[in-house]
């Protein structure tokens, strides 16, 4: 691999953009193909069939047998609310490989014994969701039940295409959460995004079970979006 | 998708920068049961250290050896390790499955 392509593929990596490597494994040609060059790429079909599965492999191409390693961003998780099930979702989060990041306004909430090896960000979703960069590699997770902080939340997650996205709530505080969110102009495509209530149906009692019902559900969603994308 | 690998290809970009010869090895197809994933990845340089992994311990030693031909020739190499392989005893994967391993030098 040549250097230039190397030191442009850890760029996009970093910027948390998606690239393709396409190596001809015969005659050792390569090129990189960042995903905003897909779309006018000859191979372009065989790229974003790569791209939206995230999954490398070889191709066989009018160019004739090709690699192609595809580098998505790593997943993460980003929750609202530095509670109770929070503490046991985000070592299981960070156990199965995701960036984990908890951002809570209230800091008796977010504090670092609560969240010893945790990213928490004591701020307003407002202030602390934009820089994070939430992308389509992104699951989001609302847990405050505060919908001064949630719902701000959601919707940043909605208009950012979060691969899952998932509220905490019985039926009924859905329903009212539904209410105002349509209040805010989303449509019911947009709601029926949002996973609530929230984790797998597996009679998750305790704070720590409904995090396993959250983290499957939000397993399952990764790899659904994987094969149907 | 998901990764909290070290990061191999920075790794890769910063060793060769400092002027060190380097190899990246990928896995590019698999068979059976493979321990890693294709597009894997083990970076190595002239001097046989390495860095992540394309069998998860079964075959990097025979993948290092390979690399430092492939840094001195600069041809890339295409490997193959399964358990049929003659060498199985000491390279096989003991997972009983095949993969094949992509070589090439980082110019």
């Amino acid at each position: 691999m040549n250097l230039d392509i190397l030191k442009t593929l850890n760029e996009e990596r970093s910027a948390r953009r998606a690239a393709i490597v396409v190596t001809d494994v015969a005659s050792g040609a390569q090129r990189l193909v960042k995903a905003a060059d897909v779309a006018n790429d000859p191979l372009k079909d065989a790229l974003n069939k790569r791209l939206r599965m995230g999954k490398s492999g070889m191709e066989e191409t009018p160019e004739g047998r090709v690699f192609m390693t595809v580098h998505v961003p790593p997943a993460r998780l980003v929750i609202t609310g530095a509670v109770h099930i929070s503490q046991s979702l985000a070592p299981m989060g960070q156990l199965l490989g995701y960036d984990v990041t908890i951002v809570d306004p209230r800091t008796a909430f977010a504090s670092i014994e609560r969240f010893p090896d945790v990213k928490v960000i004591a701020e307003w979703p407002d202030v602390a969701l934009p820089p994070l960069g939430i992308d389509r590699y992104t699951a989001f997770v609302a847990l405050t039940h505060d919908p001064k902080i949630d719902d701000p939340a959601l919707l940043h997650a909605l208009s950012h295409d979060c691969f899952y996205i998932g509220a905490l709530g019985s039926k009924k505080t859905h329903g009212r959460r539904v209410a105002r969110l349509k209040d805010k102009g989303l449509t019911d495509a947009d709601i029926a995004r949002i996973h609530a209530p929230i984790g797998l149906d597996i009679n998750a009692i305790s704070p720590a079970e409904i995090a396993v019902a959250i983290i499957g559900q939000i397993t399952d969603r990764l790899h659904a979006s994987e094969e149907t994308a | 998708m998901l990764s909290r690998d070290e990061d191999i290809l920075k790794a890769a970009e910063d060793w060769r920068k400092n002027g060190r010869g380097v190899a990246l090895a990928t896995v590019v197809e698999t068979w059976g049961s493979a321990p890693r994933p294709v597009g894997s990845n083990l970076v190595i340089d002239e001097e046989g250290n390495f860095l992540g992994s394309v069998s998860g311990g079964c075959v990097e030693g025979a993948v290092v050896t390979e690399a430092i031909d492939v840094i001195e020739s600069g041809k890339p190499k295409m490997l193959e390790f399964g358990v049929a392989d003659e060498t199985a005893w000491n390279v096989g994967l003991s997972c009983g499955g095949t993969i094949r391993v992509y070589v090439e030098k980082v110019t």
